[in-house]
């Protein structure tokens, strides 16, 4: 028997004022500048949510707004990196750099793993990746944060394989469930079935790590759609807490098969994060000066969205100017 | 040092002179071998990838740690999470299963990787400059660096040769080498792998079989092994160093007007 999402569909106010409160502990899906869930984010800057701790394998734009618009405490991370827009991002280094946020460092592999874990309900697992490394020699957060609520009491320990007898080290990473997980999907079908495309980068693995899980999409489609070709898609809907109706909401980031990247915006983007007065304009002009999605799209404009429409097949923009 | 691509007044190349990343690209590009399973990210090791796939590897497989599997790059990504590593893939997955193809005991993988910082052990740093907890210089981070690093059969690094960034001493180990040289990875739990070579704008290094310590193999036509030495921020053994050979007009052409036409990564 189909679900029905009916009492799951929400706004984004609505999502984010029900699921999001101060301190919470959130991943973000998406990586770099894929498929971010930047509808949600907006959201979140708008409703002036501070202190959250993100939990983020390679995030990019959404890491870098909630951090520069002041939302974020504490982060947990291996790369904050915007492709060729900004190798490092931009308000994320420059916080770290000004000591305004907790940061600990991990690996993709490792902070992928550790959703994993929480997503199978083990409390830590292990892997051979970071053996001999500053990841495991040096720590980011003081002993006051390892009290804090969801930090775990240790970065990591070492242990030999116990199944060999032999001297086989290994690290034990401890498991993650974030309060929240944000994702944007291309397809969410009428019963709350989540199908991505392209990619699913750690999406699948942090939805079932989360407590709650809210999903931005494209297009709301019928069951006989989603359950036709089941293969392809990607949550069960009784994993899935809000469902938020929300056409280009990753941009400035891709959506495959939707849309592009906005290069045009990335690089607004990324000058006026440089400076401080000029990204507090940014934020007045783009997030919190609009008044929903609705108006950010249209301030980006009709033009500049047919520009990054992508070709069906190829799931880009085929000849986008990329300079 | 930089050596320009000209044109003539007829608009044709011309063909012996190429720039720095050219020549990274397709000396790197030699490095690969047919059959070989590669984790690239973007910039110069994609070329460099692309170029071996079209010349001498084109049963070599390019994946990205996001979990496109052998795309059809019609386009050069920006990004590992561009969308154009998506199309034409064999599959389409995620970071789980990509690191499973890294590590994976029956292939041979080679990781490409960037670097702030290497030392003469092949270490990289590429998350800080200064003290980790409060940088001077913070960058991106791991990302996947380590973990390909951790668990490839080899690695491949691109950077800029400065004595500031081939250093005694890293600032921060994100991804391993041959840790302290000797047996030294083996003994910290790594069971393969290690750096294969280190290409930069002025030559290729490698590393010795049994120390594991960095030597110059090969210095590009029009560099002097003083060169090497003023800009490198340890000793280094030049010994058995010798003249690279340089890019054939045919690899020429391969990169400049197959590869990267629009010259997104070339410059």
């Amino acid at each position: 028997m189909a679900q029905d999402i009916r009492d799951k569909l929400m706004s984004p106010k609505e999502a984010v004022k029900k699921f999001i409160k101060e301190g919470s502990q959130i991943a973000l899906g998406g990586f770099t500048i894929n498929r971010n869930p930047m509808g949600i984010v907006y959201e979140i800057v708008r409703q002036g949510i501070k202190n959250l701790h993100l939990v983020c394998h390679s995030n990019g734009q959404a890491l870098d707004v909630l951090i520069g618009a002041g939302c974020v405490r504490r982060v947990e991370i291996a790369y904050g990196g915007n492709g060729r827009f900004a190798p490092t991002c931009i308000r994320f280094r420059r916080a770290i750099e000004r000591g305004e946020v907790e940061f600990e460092d991990y690996s993709n592999f490792q902070m992928s793993l550790r959703f994993l874990a929480g997503s199978l309900g083990i409390p830590f697992i292990p892997t051979k990746s970071g053996l001999g490394t500053d990841l495991l020699n040096q720590e980011g957060f003081s002993p006051e944060v390892r009290k804090k609520r969801k930090v775990a009491n240790k970065k990591y320990t070492l242990m030999q394989n116990p199944f060999n007898g032999q001297e086989d080290p290994v690290v034990l990473l401890p498991a993650l469930n974030p309060d929240v997980a944000l994702l944007h999907a291309q397809y969410v079908g009428e019963d709350g079935t989540v199908r991505i495309k392209g990619l699913t980068f750690a999406d699948v693995e942090q939805a079932k790590s989360a407590d709650s899980v809210i999903v931005s999409c494209e297009e709301i489609v019928p069951i006989e759609f989603i359950r036709m070709d089941p293969d392809q898609n990607s949550l069960p809907p009784f994993l899935i807490d809000a469902v938020i109706k929300l056409p280009y909401g990753a941009h400035p980031t891709a959506c495959a098969y939707f849309y592009d990247y906005d290069v045009s915006h990335l690089n607004l983007y990324k000058g006026a994060a440089k400076d401080d007065l000029r990204f507090t304009r940014y934020l007045d002009e783009w997030i919190t000066g609009v008044t929903g999605h609705e108006t950010y799209l249209e301030k980006i404009g009709a033009g500049n969205l047919a520009k990054i429409k992508a070709d069906p097949v190829m799931g880009y923009a085929p000849g986008l100017d990329r300079r | 040092m930089r050596r320009d691509w000209i044109e003539d007044e007829r608009g044709q190349a011309e063909m012996n002179r190429y720039t720095d990343r050219e020549i990274m690209a397709i000396r790197a590009g030699r490095l690969i071998r047919d059959g070989d399973i590669l984790f690239a990210g973007t910039g110069v090791a994609m070329l460099a990838a692309t170029v071996a796939k079209r010349i001498h590897a084109p049963k070599a497989v390019v994946f990205f740690e996001t979990g496109g599997i052998d795309p059809v790059l019609h386009e050069l990504p920006m990004a590992v999470a561009d969308p154009r590593v998506m199309h034409g893939t064999c599959l389409n997955s995620g970071l789980i299963e990509a690191f499973s193809i890294v590590g994976h005991r029956k292939l041979h993988t080679i990781a490409f990787l960037g670097a702030a910082q290497i030392d003469r052990f092949g270490n990289i740093n590429s998350t800080c400059i200064g003290n980790y907890p409060k940088p001077r210089v913070r960058f991106s981070g791991s990302g996947g660096a380590c973990d390909a690093a951790s668990l490839a059969s080899a690695v491949i690094v691109f950077m800029q040769h400065e004595k500031e960034k081939l250093v005694e001493r890293l600032d921060y180990l994100t991804s391993p080498g041959w840790l302290q040289g000797g047996d030294s990875r083996t003994k910290a739990g790594l069971v393969r792998g290690g750096p294969l070579a280190v290409v930069t704008n002025l030559g290729i290094m490698k590393f010795d079989e049994r120390t594991k310590a960095m030597y110059l193999a090969e210095y590009y036509p029009g560099v002097s092994l003083g060169q090497i030495a003023e800009n490198t921020g340890f000793e280094m053994d030049v010994s058995m160093a010798t003249e690279a050979l340089p890019p054939s007009d045919e690899e020429l052409r391969i990169l400049r007007d197959e590869v990267d036409p629009q010259r997104l990564i070339l410059g």
